[in-house]
């Protein structure tokens, strides 16, 4: 009977194009940040490290709430995000990637600015020395030097927001064949009493995680070389 | 900034005025760089005890570290002017610093490590150009190779090369020989003396190791805690230290603090007491009867002898503490900070004495 009974993958294709957007969008904005974190001195910028922080700590549904009240159709962003693109962010698939975005992106940010406090400045001075200019020195000297562990992090940060669930609720809802992730629809299989469903997407799921975290571990131990 | 040596006319010459404070926190105490020389072609060595500035002094010239005050001037361009706000950037400034570590970015390979000093230059141009700093450091078997896969020597060199392609008006050291072997340490100086013929440009040596200041400057300049204390030759400071604290920091045993008793400026000579011994030295001109002053003489050049009856002219009685054996001669260390250097011959004659007696020739007595 299992055999025969149709799963519909649509969770999964939506998931992991979500989790694909959230990650590219975490190494830009969360590389850039670490940088930022690593190398600057500025006032409260252990303050702004633990805001940064937060998303690891919170229950998903109080982020999830923080950011109903940020985007949501009364907010200031909210209405500048419809005018611009003609609908509302919130209750879209959109809106599930900025959930898995504020999900996953602090992990990035720790692993990066970690392996960026440990790059010896001295190659970045040497650099200069040599009439390199900053953008240069940032993606072809320190860039390449922490180039393993921040892949880790991002691998890291991948599996974190294809796992999704609270925040994912919140902003982006449960509708099937249009926001509903595959966190969600396993929820809601198992709600509905429908074990086959849901046991096919929880191997689908621990495959997937399993896969990206043995290619983390395999970057993370070793330095960049 | 091309990659063709520029000569300007009279030479490349530095001229630096460098004040930076430090105020006081909880890991370090205040500090107070305060350093002003000038250096044309040739070597010049910052010689100076750890954390005496010698490092932060060439982070200043690189352009790492804004001085708190002061002016920099290379080649007439000027790098840092705190009066009139100029403070240029490390790119703009054709400072070639070696790291005490190399720097050599580990993820290229030894001939990209020296194309990206070149990069400003044409295509063919830079690949001629490093092929031949390649050829010229004996690097071209090893190439291809990650800095990981060289041998510290071969490191060392790249990195002085890789300095050297991006055509500086200066090149900087920062202690290049520490943790070297002998060997490799012999290897650095021949290359380093081979870069100060073929390129015109000053070089800033940091080090605290006085046999390179020997090796390798035509000039040292003494560091202690934030201030430059004697420049000239390394000859020169070693003959006339400047201050007792020079004399400390060139590690010069033998110093006597003692009272001027006689001045003679007809027969050229002063009597001088340092405690209950009398000792015979050149005039000191400028001094006064009963000032106390310190000298000093070499060990090189102190006479030793077992004790045998009261010390006389020019002697000095002393207890030995320790004898250091080298390979021809050995230093006999007194209580008191004295030492004297004797032949092998003589210590082995007299190797169960205790009791010596140290005579010092009037002609090697300096004063400080």
């Amino acid at each position: 009977m299992i055999l025969r009974m149709s799963v519909d993958w649509f969770p999964l294709w939506l998931s992991l194009r979500v989790a694909v957007l959230s990650t590219l969008l975490s190494v830009a904005v969360g590389v850039g940040l670490a940088y930022v974190l690593a190398n600057r001195d500025f006032r409260g910028k252990e303050a702004l490290d633990a805001v940064l922080s937060l998303p690891l700590v919170l229950p998903p549904t109080v982020l999830g709430y923080y950011l109903l009240v940020l985007v949501g159709r009364e907010s200031f962003p909210g209405r500048i995000y419809e005018w611009i693109f003609g609908q509302p962010l919130v209750f879209t698939w959109q809106a599930a990637v900025l959930a898995a975005f504020l999900h996953s992106a602090p992990l990035l940010i720790k692993s990066a600015r970690a392996a960026l406090e440990t790059v010896d400045h001295s190659f970045e001075r040497a650099a200069r020395t040599l009439g390199a200019n900053e953008t240069v020195i940032f993606f072809r000297i320190t860039l390449p030097l922490v180039v393993r562990p921040v892949l880790a992090g991002t691998a890291l940060a991948f599996a974190r927001s294809l796992g999704d669930f609270g925040v994912t609720i919140m902003l982006a809802g449960n509708i099937p064949g249009r926001t509903q992730t595959i966190a969600v629809a396993i929820y809601d299989a198992v709600e509905a009493g429908n074990g086959a469903v849901a046991r096919a997407l929880v191997l689908a799921v621990s495959a997937i995680a399993l896969v990206v975290l043995w290619v983390a571990n395999r970057l993370s131990p070793r330095a960049a070389t | 900034m091309g990659g063709e040596p520029a000569e300007p006319e009279g030479g490349h010459v530095i001229q630096a005025h460098i004040r930076k404070h430090f105020r006081a926190s909880r890991e370090s105490a205040a500090f107070t760089l305060d350093v002003g020389f000038e250096a044309g072609p040739g070597v010049c060595v910052l010689f100076g005890p750890s954390g005496a500035g010698k490092t932060l002094t060439l982070d200043c010239i690189a352009g790492f570290t804004r001085p708190s005050e002061g002016r920099i001037v290379l080649d007439g361009t000027v790098l840092f002017d705190g009066a009139r706000g100029i403070d240029l950037r490390p790119q703009e400034r054709r400072c070639g610093y070696v790291f005490q570590n190399y720097a050599l970015f580990p993820h290229m390979s030894l001939r990209e490590n020296l194309e990206f000093a070149a990069e400003r230059l044409p295509k063919l141009e830079r690949h001629r150009r490093v092929s031949e700093t390649l050829e010229r450091f004996r690097l071209t078997e090893v190439a291809g190779r990650r800095p990981h896969e060289l041998s510290g020597g071969q490191k060392q060199r790249c990195s002085i090369a890789r300095a050297l392609l991006a055509a500086p008006r200066i090149l900087l050291l920062d202690e290049p020989a520490r943790g070297l072997d002998q060997s490799l340490r012999a290897e650095l100086y021949s290359t380093l003396r081979q870069v100060r013929q073929a390129f015109g440009t000053p070089v800033l040596l940091v080090t605290h190791d006085l046999d390179e200041c020997f090796e390798l400057g035509d000039e040292m300049m003494v560091i202690s805690e934030g201030a430059m204390v004697q420049h000239g030759t390394p000859r020169s400071v070693l003959q006339q230290p400047a201050t007792v604290d020079v004399a400390r920091l060139l590690g010069l045993f033998n110093l006597l603090p003692v009272e001027i008793k006689a001045l003679d400026p007809s027969r050229n000579v002063s009597r001088l007491a340092f405690g209950e011994f009398e000792l015979t030295g050149p005039y000191l001109p400028g001094r006064l009867l009963g000032d106390r002053v310190s000298v000093f003489v070499r060990p090189e050049h102190v006479l030793a002898a077992p004790r045998d009856g009261r010390p006389g002219g020019n002697q000095i009685a002393a207890t030995l503490e320790r004898a250091a054996e080298r390979a021809e001669t050995v230093r006999l260390e007194f209580a008191g900070g004295l030492a004297a250097v004797v032949p092998r011959s003589d210590y082995e004659r007299h190797r169960h004495s205790r009791d010596w007696v140290l005579e010092v020739p009037p002609q090697f007595l300096r004063v400080i």
